[in-house]
């Protein structure tokens, strides 16, 4: 075919049209495996490098740490950022080295560029110690203390002994959280409560010296209580302390480590495939059962899976019965007119709405307005500080219910649509009413519908983050909304969110680069929840159409 | 739908028989829940518009003018008793308003409130502090000053209100400077006010004038450093008298270094004197209407800046005083001009005074203006009693009118602003409590050109909030809007080529088998939640075009042409390859092509900008502009090409001579090579007048010193990642309008020998259009409104700037910015609710109008 004939029969714009879809395409997959290829490259124990290095200023180190990331510099760049070069490359590869080791050199990351490297080795006994502050360790064992003595070992009983040190220490420090956050919690919420009960006594003139009595019975059985703890705390704080080691970094300078710093300690470089496979999964393990650490930029992302679950669900419970209420009343009882395709339309475009407006609604109406009211008018013993008139978990899960609400009534109304009228008829004709029609007939088989409609809705409250930031979520809530203390449920209480942690840690954090990888790990289980939601949400979808097909011919 | 009442009627006739309880409570809760759905459903459906409502009322307060209301009043007689008067005695007020001025009544030089609005203070010519009850008029506490025999006072000036010092100037050429302060205590739970004075410089009068002669005028300002007193004698010497605190570690006492000056003298008498609050600046207001304005930072060498007129010829200044913040002065003169004059910094860094604004103008001289102690507005009124409330930055008259049909004498503002005591020249004392919240708020300063304080000219600028008190806050919502509509503006610029585009080949050209995995996958990529999209584009793709902008645009401009290229490759592979892939695949292929390209373009980036620009493309026009002298021909020539080439294949003439050629690659070189040598030649004749029109004859010349101002977080980044954001809503609404042309006029154009393309550009797009239409609308909506990727994406500053390099504020991100900051129901958190109003009612529009065209085109199609 010749070029003018080809061009004039139309197939290059064609061709140009099928590109789109192809960059369409590739954008999508190119995003999804991005962040999967970042997110659980994260969790691998990476083999430790050891270099000679000569900087900048042309001294010798030795370096060691996991290989983070490379790139192409420009020759000249570099020549500008004040390298001694020579040789006429255009482009010097240049490494993001994770020294870890804040403690010592100040910062996590080095970029070292490769002439300067020499001598590059994994050396078998390299140690990371993943600690509770200043970030990892990457070094060697040097030896052990007790109460600041030096214990005499040799080589083989040093590093049993150093796991066994190291267990015992994390077993206290389990304990020790364990007291900390249940008990001591319980103590204090306990006292809280008694306050507000004194300041209620209070407002309601009420404060006879019964009540008064009373109050500092438990009062006293409290600090009784408390006193308890406390010494057992001390005594377990005074436990953990007792051993250190001493590990040497590359470059030779050695420091003392508190066991009670420590999370983890493995060897990778002498770690075979499958204990590397081990600590692989316990990392991910971890990941999603663990407390954050350090301003969340380590450790896992429990608290923020369990807030999010928890809001998404309380939000289900709120828009299910709304949305199906106002789907049937649209399409069951209202008569069809301009007025309802007028309020249809009206809703399908609140689904349109920018997030952040019904975020600012949230925050004006629920927070300031009917907050504030429920403070004054239950809860006014804790004023000024307020209980409900501030940002948390209900007004949270209430805002994204109206998010959602015009989802849930589009997709219930669509499954109430494809009810065949035969099925309808056959049911009155058999002396059904009508509400019994629908009770009983209609809407059980709408409920794939529903589900459908639920389950998108869930999906985008699950990533929504931007409403969010006004009426509720924090970058770190000290308490679970849910706990063992009475009512249990608090939904007063602020909350972690997944969407929000990958804002929070991604853009203000004071660590952005260390916490990089936990982020894109967070949006992977985020983007993995949300992909699955609206996967079952379609297959839902498809496989009612078909039934119904099937039931309308 | 079936209808319901028929239906009824038959269920309830064929059940009459059985009749009992069971039956009726069937009835009753058919009955019941057909009124709880629709109560239900009804006020689900209100509740969530009423969203648009609560956004109102939010908002309406802004726009809201002040009412000033009289909350009691009474008469001052000479024995300083009051006579209150009762709500029922209010009628004779205009019998007493007759009364003219007590002759034996000591004039009252000052007026002043505290902060509650519960004591009072005046200030006689007699030198008396009289503390007073502001609704009752029973006086507190009086201090009377400890005056030599013989002295009078002869002259009043006070601070910055807020620091509620005063100066009287005597008649024997010394001053006395006190503080008021009011002590709040809580005897029995009530609140009690005791008013108490301090004297900063010792309870004796202090000598300003060596030569004893009467201080006719005095005005004065203290900080926690010193004191500043400035002095106009009899004899028309113009004084400055600076104390600078000195505090002694030892003793732990304060004394203070006295610094006398004597100034140059305006040549007509003075009329007016005011330091500004940091006792820097000072303005001498002489007859004629001159201002003198010294530089008095060093104060023991003032320097002479600037002597100008502020009035109109002919006109006297009748009233000076600074708007708080002590940046600008506030004028009134004798023929009821009002205006706002503020200090700018010339070409030679030198401060200024030069004329901000004019309000509104009154009919009578200006008698005093009153700043308000937080905010940029006064209160001023005129010898006809005239009284009215101003604001600098909304340039706005806040309130107009008169206050009692008796002249006004004096009027303090309260601290908050939320009350005043006016004294009128008939004796008569009144309280009124103003109500006027936010008087910054103006169709011009939030839409306008805003002349700010400290600024060189007017602006559109946003900056709600600082740490300092005396900040005028920025309210133009004009920066955040252009934010919008620049990042929607980019990202409408990715989506929409690359989702119709994509729509297009999806519904009427891939195979069905293959169109069920694509539109999904396109689909699911709506649900991404959007803090992902920006994450990436914030932390990983931010960097990356900043590494690889050269090979970014390589990219975008070689793409269309390589997959062309690509194309043609494979149309002239044997017939045994083609068939191999089916019909409707051709996107499977070219995704192999695509990424080749990409990959190609982008690693050819660092070294085309290594070859070009020296590595470094920000600096482009050191490296550009000789390349460009010496190519431009080449360069016009390049842009040419694609039109030549298109107008060549289309020439029928050139057509006929190339049929007689009969080898094809001939064929296709002829046509290329004739085209580009067309181009050169119309390249190399037009250069020079390109050069001469864009490049004022000297390309080199010209770009020398041309650099990209970049932003790492820029509209590329905006762009690229929420026209990701975007592309699945507009792809999908397209695809299904695209998709649901009815086949038959499809085949009917195809039947008619119209080439697919032909059909698709004369049918199926025309059909669509609306369709498209609509897809195109709510992705714009869509794009307004997105926070998460803009927040993250950009640098969040409201810059006003089209370059695609700089970043933005759009009205979302700066809601999530600054509203868990801004205290409930303060200006500011009114207008983010403004913003927020302005974003529901763009979108709602915009869908409302894409979902009515969808269903005239679903209506249309069902016709078809």
């Amino acid at each position: 075919m010749k070029v003018q004939d080809w061009f004039k029969s139309g197939s290059p714009w064609i061709w140009l049209n099928a590109a789109a879809v192809s960059a369409s395409l590739i954008m999508v997959f190119g995003l999804l495996a991005l962040i999967m290829v970042r997110g659980l490259g994260f969790f691998w124990p990476a083999d430790v490098q050891q270099m000679d290095y000569t900087d900048k200023q042309g001294q010798e180190i030795r370096l060691m740490g996991e290989v983070w990331g490379e790139e192409e510099a420009a020759f000249q760049t570099l020549i500008d950022n004040g390298y001694k070069l020579t040789g006429d490359a255009e482009f010097i590869t240049r490494y993001t080295l994770k020294t870890g080791n804040r403690d010592v050199y100040g910062a996590d990351f080095r970029l070292i560029i490769e002439p300067g490297i020499k001598n590059k080795s994994t050396p078998d006994d390299a140690l990371v110690v993943v600690r509770r502050e200043w970030g990892n360790f990457y070094g060697f064992l040097t030896s052990i203390k007790e109460n600041g003595t030096e214990l005499k070992l040799d080589q083989d009983a040093l590093w049993s002994e150093f796991e066994q040190r190291k267990e015992r220490a994390l077993d206290l420090h389990d304990e020790i959280v364990e007291i900390q956050k249940s008990d001591i919690g319980e103590v204090n919420h306990g006292l809280e409560s008694l306050r507000l009960l004194k300041k209620r006594y209070e407002l309601d003139d009420d404060l006879t010296p019964e009540n008064l009595a009373e109050l500092d019975a438990k009062r006293k059985a409290l600090d009784a209580r408390y006193e308890v703890i406390q010494k057992r705390l001390n005594e377990l704080n005074q436990d953990i302390t007792r051993d250190s080691f001493i590990a040497r970094t590359a470059d030779g300078q050695e420091r003392e480590i508190q066991f009670e710093t420590v999370v983890k300690v493995y060897q990778p470089n002498q770690m075979s495939l499958p204990s590397k496979l081990g600590t692989y999964f316990a990392n991910i393990w971890e990941f999603v059962s663990d407390e954050p650490r350090e301003a969340n930029t380590e450790g896992g992302v429990f608290p923020a899976i369990f807030g999010t679950v928890m809001m998404v669900i309380l939000m289900a419970v709120l828009v299910t019965p709304l949305g199906v209420i106002a789907a049937v009343y649209l399409r069951e009882y209202a008569k069809q007119g301009a007025l309802t395709r007028t309020i249809r339309i009206a809703v399908n475009n609140l689904a349109g709405v920018p997030s952040i407006v019904y975020g600012v609604f949230g925050l004006g109406f629920f927070v300031y307005f009917l907050g504030g009211n429920i403070d004054r008018l239950f809860f006014s013993e804790g004023l000024p500080a307020p209980t409900f008139g501030t940002p948390g978990i209900m007004w949270s899960s209430l805002t994204l219910a109206i998010l959602t609400l015009p989802v849930v009534i589009v997709a219930t109304e669509e499954g109430l649509s494809r009810i065949p009228k035969s099925i309808r008829e056959g049911s009155l004709a058999l002396g059904a009413t009508k509400f019994e029609t629908l009770w009983r007939t209609i809407i059980p088989m709408s409920s794939p519908a529903i589900m459908t409609g639920l389950i998108l809705a869930v999906a985008r409250a699950a990533g929504e983050v931007a409403p969010l930031m006004l009426v509720g979520v924090v970058k770190l809530a000290p308490s679970l909304p849910l706990d063992g203390n009475a009512p249990f449920v608090h939904l007063d209480r602020k909350f972690m969110h997944l969407g929000f942690h990958i804002y929070d840690v991604g853009f203000q954090s004071p660590n952005v680069e260390a916490a990089r990888p936990l982020v894109y790990a967070t949006s992977l289980l985020l983007v993995l929840v949300i992909i699955a939601l609206n996967i079952v949400a379609i297959q839902i979808r498809n496989r009612l159409r078909e039934k119904y097909r099937a039931l309308e011919s | 739908m079936p209808s319901p009442d028929s239906q009824q009627k038959n269920s309830g006739n064929s059940l009459i028989q059985s009749e009992g309880f069971y039956f009726r409570f069937r009835m009753f809760m058919d009955k019941f829940m057909r009124f709880g759905v629709a109560f239900g459903g009804i006020s689900i459906i209100i509740a969530i518009t009423l969203i648009f409502a609560y956004l109102l009322v939010v908002v309406f307060p802004i726009f809201h003018s002040a009412e000033i209301k009289q909350e009691s009043s009474f008469s001052l007689s000479a024995s300083s008793q009051p006579i209150a008067v009762t709500e029922q005695s209010k009628q004779d007020l205009s019998a007493e308003d007759q009364i003219t001025e007590d002759p034996s009544r000591p004039k009252i030089l000052h007026l002043a409130m505290e902060e509650q609005n519960e004591v009072g203070l005046r200030v006689t010519e007699t030198g008396q502090l009289l503390f007073f009850d502001t609704r009752s008029g029973e006086t507190k506490f009086t201090h009377v000053p400890n005056l030599p025999k013989g002295v009078s006072v002869t002259s009043f000036g006070n601070a910055d209100p807020a620091t509620t010092t005063i100066a009287l100037g005597l008649s024997n050429g010394h001053a006395l400077v006190y503080r008021h302060k009011y002590r709040v205590t809580f005897p029995n739970d009530k609140r009690l006010i005791t008013p108490v004075i301090e004297t900063p410089l010792g309870a004796e009068p202090i000598l300003i004038d060596t030569q004893d002669e009467a201080l006719t005028h005095i005005d004065v300002q203290s900080n926690d450093e010193g004191l500043t007193l400035v002095a106009g004698t009899a004899d028309k010497r113009l004084l400055l008298v600076a104390f600078t605190k000195e505090e002694s570690l030892l003793e732990e006492t304060e004394t203070f270094e006295r610094i006398g000056i004597e100034l140059p003298s305006p040549a007509t008498p003075i009329t007016h004197l005011l330091v500004d609050k940091d006792q820097r600046e000072l303005y001498v207001a002489s007859e004629g209407g001159y201002i003198t304005f010294f530089d008095i930072q060093d104060k023991a060498e003032p320097k002479l800046l600037q002597h100008l007129t502020v009035t109109d010829s002919g006109s006297e200044l009748t009233a000076l005083n600074s708007l708080t913040g002590g940046i600008s002065i506030l004028v009134g003169t004798s023929d009821g001009q009002l205006a706002q004059w503020s200090l700018v910094r010339n070409e030679n860094n030198q401060e200024q005074l030069v004329k901000y604004r004019e309000f509104e103008s009154h009919s009578a001289a200006i008698v005093k203006i009153i700043p308000e102690f937080n905010r940029k507005g006064f209160l001023t009124f005129d010898e006809s009693g005239l009284f009215g409330i101003y604001h600098t930055t909304a340039e706005n008259t806040i309130l107009r009118r008169t206050l009692s049909s008796a002249n006004i004498d004096n009027i303090a503002l309260s601290p908050r602003a939320n009350a005043m005591s006016v004294f009128t020249k008939n004796n008569q004392y009144s309280l009124w409590s103003i109500d006027n919240e936010h008087p910054e708020i103006s169709w011009s300063s939030l839409w306008g050109k805003v002349w700010y304080e400290s600024h060189e000219e007017p602006k559109y600028l946003w900056q709600s909030s600082s740490a300092d008190n005396d900040f005028e806050p920025k309210f133009s919502l004009v920066p955040i809007s252009f934010g919008t509509l620049k990042a929607a503006f980019y990202a409408m610029m990715i989506a929409v080529p690359l989702a119709i585009m994509g729509a297009i080949f999806t519904a009427q050209f891939m195979s069905p088998n293959m169109r069920k995995t694509v539109k999904p996958s396109i689909e699911i990529m709506e649900a991404l939640p959007t803090v992902i999209l920006g994450f990436l584009a914030g932390l990983w793709l931010a960097p990356f075009v900043e590494d690889n902008l050269v090979g970014i645009f390589l990219m975008l401009l070689a793409m269309p042409v390589g997959v062309l290229i690509a194309a043609y490759t494979w149309q002239r592979l044997p017939q045994k390859f083609r068939f191999m892939v089916p019909e409707g695949w051709e996107g499977a292929l070219l995704i192999p092509a695509i990424l080749l390209i990409g990959w190609v373009t982008l690693s050819l980036g660092p070294y085309l900008e290594m070859w070009w620009f020296d590595g470094d493309i920000t600096q482009y026009g050191k490296h550009l502009g000789p390349w460009l002298d010496r190519n431009l021909y080449l360069v016009i020539a390049g842009l040419l090409f694609p039109w030549a080439f298109l107008l060549v294949t289309r020439s029928e003439k050139f057509g006929q001579q190339l049929n007689k050629i009969k080898s094809e690659f001939y064929q296709s070189a002829l046509t290329l090579g004739v085209s580009i040598v067309v181009v050169v030649i119309i390249g190399a004749l037009l250069s020079p007048i390109v050069e001469s029109l864009l490049f004022d004859g000297d390309v080199a010349g010209y770009l020398k010193d041309s650099t990209i101002a970049f932003d790492q977080r820029n509209s590329i980044v905006v762009g690229l990642a929420m026209g990701f954001a975007v592309i699945p809503t507009i792809f999908s609404i397209a695809e299904d309008a695209l998709f649901a042309v009815p086949k038959h006029l499809i085949q009917g154009s195809l039947a008619l020998g119209a080439t697919q393309w032909q059909t698709l550009t004369r049918v199926v797009i025309l059909t669509a259009s609306p369709g498209i239409f609509s897809a195109v609308m709510i992705g714009l909506g869509r794009a307004v409104g997105e926070t998460m990727i803009v927040l993250m994406a950009t640098g969040n500053t409201p810059v006003m700037d089209f370059s695609i390099f700089q970043g933005m504020r759009t009205l979302s991100a700066n809601i999530a910015v600054e509203m868990p900051e801004s205290e409930v129901d303060s200006t500011h958190y009114r207008v983010l609710f403004l913003a927020a109003l302005v974003l529901f009612a763009f979108t709602f529009l915009f869908n409302t109008m894409a979902e009515i065209v969808r269903q005239r085109l679903r209506r249309k199609y069902s016709s078809l």
